[in-house]
C-alpha cells in the first residue's frame, strides 16, 4: 500500500529541497532512466518528458502534509518549491523500501538549471531509440525554440555519462 | 478489409476521395463524414475494427450501466472534431493545409494501442497502450501498410504526432493539448453514454473560436465563456464519473484478479483451461500478435471460467466481477491511519481473509488524469487566450472560475474490503475489532 507515495517522500528525504515543479518532474524522469525505481509514467509533452501521475501524487503528499509546497515570486511566474516535513519522515519510518542509493546522482543533478534538465531529459528520453547524433538532431527538431547550444549538448552527454559512471548501488 | 480500388489511377492515394462522402450516424456530433479515401481504409483494418471491442470507459458500466461504448466510437468522434476543426483552419495564417491528412490520421489512430481494461492490464502488466499504438501504426499491421501507400515513411509521422514528438507542435496540439479534439470527444461522450447532466459545453463555439498559430491552438478571448464550460466539465466528469468510488472498487477487484491469475500460474496451478491468451502477459513478454487477439470478449470468457475454478480466491474474485459483488470502502487518510492500516492486516490474517487480495487503498494518483493546471514555470504548456491586441493570455489569468478550479487541490484515498466476508467471519472478537477500526473513524460504507 502506497508504495509510490513513499517511494516519492524517501526522495524528498534525500533531495532535501527542490526548487520549482518543472526541475521535480525531470529529476524523477532522470532518476528513473537511472533505474530508480519510481513508478510514475511520463510522457512527452511541450516542455519535454512530463508525467501528471507524478502531479497528483504530489499534491495528494501536500494534502497529506508528508512534504509542504512554498510558493515563491518570481516575477513574471511563480515557483514552487517543495520539502519534507517531519510527519513525512514519520511515515517514511514506517515502511519497508528496498531503494538504492541516488543522493550521488541527485548531488550532480540539485544545482543544475530546469532549462539544462529539460534538455537532459529530453535526450534521455529520445537516446534508447536513437544514435547520439540522431538525438541532437530530434531534440533540435522538436525543440526549435530552446535553440540548445553545441556545448549545453556537450555538457548534457558528460552528465549522462557521469550518471551512468556512478550507476546504483 | 483494404479497399483498393482507385477511383483515377492517375490520382495520388494521399489525394484519393471516395466518389460520394460516406457517414457514420453519431449520437453526439450527428454525423462523422469521410471523404477521403486514406481515412476509409483505415477504418477497415481490422486492428481499428478491434475497438469496438474495448469499451471506452473500462468497468464504468458497473457504476453507469449506460457505458458500454467503445474505443472505435470515441475514435471516429476524434477524427471528426478534427476534421470540422481544420475545415476552419483552411484560410487561417499558420495552418498548412499539406499536414490535413496526417492529422485526421492521428486523430483516427490515437487510442488504437489500447486494451481492454487497460489501465489495470497497465499496472499488472507493466505494459504501456501508447507503446503499443506505436507498434501497431509502424509494424506488420494492415494499418501500417494503408498508411505506407501514402508515402513512405507516413506510419512514422504519424507516430510521432501521437507521441507528441513531432515536430509541428501545431498539429500535435489538435490531439493532444489541455483544450484537443481528444478530450472534446470524450467529455461529451462519456457524458451520453453515462446519462449525467455534467460534462456538456458549447463545443461548436469552441471550435468557431480556436485559431492556429506558430506552435499551438489558442483561443480568441471572445470565447472564454464557452472553454470556461469545458474546464467545468472536465472537473465535474473527474470527480463523478472517471473517479467514482465504485467503479474503482471494481477496479480495485480486476486487478486483485489478475494478480492472483498471474501468481497462480508463476506456482505452477493447474488451471481447468490452460489461460493461453495470457501466458505472454503473465511473463511480461507480449507479443504485438498477443497483444491484439486479447479484447474483452476474450477476457469475460476467462473470467466467467475462472469462476468455476478450485482456487477459492481467484474463483471468488470472478464472481464479484461478474455479478457485481463489489468491496466496500471507508474513507482513509494515508498519514493518519497507517497504524490502524497494519493492524487491518494483521486481523484479516487472522480471520483468514488474505489482505494481499481484499484490502486496499485507492488513491486519486492510481487514476492520473489531468485536471487543467496553468503550468506555471513552463511545467506543462496552458491554455492560451488571443486578446484583442493579439498578445496571448493565460487562461487563468482571465477567468475567476478557471482560476478558482485549477487552485484547487482536491485529492482522495479509500480503504477497499468485502464486507460480506467480514459478516461471515467466524471469529465474532475479530469482526469486531476490525469493525471498529473501519467504522469507528467517521468513516461509513456506501452503498453501491
Amino acid at each position: 500500500m502506497l508504495n509510490n507515495h513513499a517511494r516519492l517522500v524517501y526522495f524528498f528525504n534525500v533531495a532535501e529541497s527542490v526548487k520549482g515543479r518543472k526541475k521535480l518532474q525531470k529529476l524523477i524522469y532522470i532518476l528513473q532512466k537511472c533505474r530508480v525505481p519510481f513508478k510514475e509514467k511520463f510522457q512527452f509533452h511541450f516542455y519535454g518528458p512530463y508525467s501528471e501521475e507524478l502531479t497528483l501524487r504530489v499534491e495528494e503528499l501536500c494534502n497529506l502534509h508528508l512534504i509542504q509546497e512554498s510558493k515563491e515570486d518570481k516575477g513574471n511566474y511563480s515557483r514552487y518549491n517543495y520539502s519534507i516535513t517531519e510527519e513525512g519522515q514519520a511515515f517514511l519510518n514506517q515502511f519497508t523500501l528496498d531503494m538504492p542509493n541516488f543522493l550521488p546522482h541527485i548531488e550532480l543533478l540539485q544545482d543544475k538549471s530546469s532549462r539544462f534538465l529539460e534538455l537532459v531529459s529530453t535526450m534521455l528520453f529520445f537516446a534508447d531509440e536513437l544514435e547520439r547524433e540522431a538525438v541532437e538532431e530530434k531534440v533540435n527538431k522538436v525543440k526549435p525554440k530552446q535553440k540548445f547550444t553545441e556545448a549545453e549538448f556537450a555538457d548534457a552527454w558528460l552528465l549522462i555519462e557521469q550518471l551512468h559512471t556512478i550507476g546504483l548501488s | 478489409m483494404i479497399e483498393k480500388e482507385r477511383v483515377d489511377v492517375n490520382m495520388l492515394y494521399k489525394d484519393e476521395l471516395l466518389e460520394e462522402e460516406k457517414v457514420f450516424k453519431d449520437p453526439v456530433h450527428r454525423y462523422v463524414h469521410v471523404r477521403d479515401r486514406v481515412i476509409w481504409d483505415l477504418i477497415a483494418t481490422k486492428e481499428f475494427q478491434r475497438l469496438r471491442r474495448i469499451k471506452q470507459l473500462g468497468t464504468t458500466y458497473l457504476t453507469f450501466h449506460g457505458a458500454e461504448h467503445s474505443r472505435f466510437n470515441h475514435s471516429l468522434g476524434v477524427y471528426e472534431i478534427v476534421r470540422r476543426i481544420l475545415a476552419n483552419f483552411k484560410e487561417l495564417p499558420h495552418w498548412e493545409e499539406s499536414e490535413r491528412l496526417l492529422s485526421l490520421c492521428a486523430a483516427l489512430l490515437h487510442d488504437l494501442g489500447h486494451g481492454p481494461f487497460s489501465h489495470s492490464f497497465e499496472k499488472i502488466f507493466n505494459l504501456d497502450h501508447e507503446d503499443f499504438t506505436q507498434r501497431i501504426i509502424t509494424g506488420n499491421t494492415e494499418i501500417n501498410q494503408v498508411l505506407e501507400r501514402v508515402e513512405p515513411g507516413f506510419s512514422q509521422k504519424v507516430a510521432d504526432v501521437i507521441a507528441k514528438t513531432y515536430e509541428d507542435k501545431l498539429v500535435v496540439s489538435l490531439i493532444s493539448s489541455q483544450i484537443d479534439a481528444d478530450r472534446m470527444d470524450y467529455l461529451q461522450r462519456d457524458a451520453y453514454y453515462t446519462g449525467v447532466s455534467y460534462g456538456h459545453f458549447d463545443m461548436e463555439r469552441i471550435l468557431r473560436v480556436m485559431r492556429p498559430i506558430e506552435d499551438q491552438v489558442v483561443i480568441k478571448s471572445s470565447g472564454m465563456h464557452a472553454v470556461e464550460d469545458y474546464i467545468m466539465s472536465r472537473y465535474q466528469m473527474y470527480w463523478q464519473v472517471y473517479f467514482h468510488p465504485v467503479t474503482r472498487s471494481a477496479e480495485v477487484i480486476l486487478t486483485k484478479i489478475l494478480h492472483r491469475a498471474r501468481y497462480l500460474y508463476k506456482k505452477g496451478y493447474a488451471f481447468q483451461l490452460e489461460p493461453v491468451h495470457f501466458i505472454s502477459f503473465f511473463n511480461e513478454q507480449v507479443s504485438l500478435d498477443d497483444y491484439l487477439k486479447l479484447d474483452e470478449s476474450i477476457v469475460y470468457y476467462y473470467f466467467q471460467t475462472w469462476q468455476e475454478e478450485k482456487d477459492p480466491i481467484l474463483s471468488d474474485l470472478c464472481e464479484r466481477f461478474m455479478n457485481r459483488r463489489l468491496f466496500k470502502y471507508v474513507e482513509f487518510n494515508p498519514n493518519l491511519q497507517i497504524q490502524e492500516w497494519m493492524t487491518l492486516h494483521k486481523l484479516f490474517q487472522e480471520a483468514g481473509i488474505d489482505p494481499d487480495y481484499y484490502l486496499e487503498v485507492d488513491s486519486s494518483s492510481d487514476l492520473p488524469y489531468d485536471f487543467y493546471r496553468p503550468g506555471e514555470e513552463e511545467e506543462r504548456l496552458p491554455i492560451h487566450l488571443l486578446m484583442p491586441g493579439q498578445e496571448l493570455k493565460e487562461l487563468s489569468r482571465n477567468s475567476d472560475i478557471v482560476e478558482a478550479i485549477s487552485g484547487k487541490k482536491r485529492t482522495d484515498h479509500k480503504l477497499y474490503f468485502p464486507h460480506d466476508l467480514l459478516q461471515s467471519c467466524a471469529d465474532e472478537n475479530i469482526r469486531v475489532q476490525i469493525e471498529e477500526i473501519l467504522y469507528g473513524q467517521g468513516g461509513h460504507t456506501y452503498a453501491e
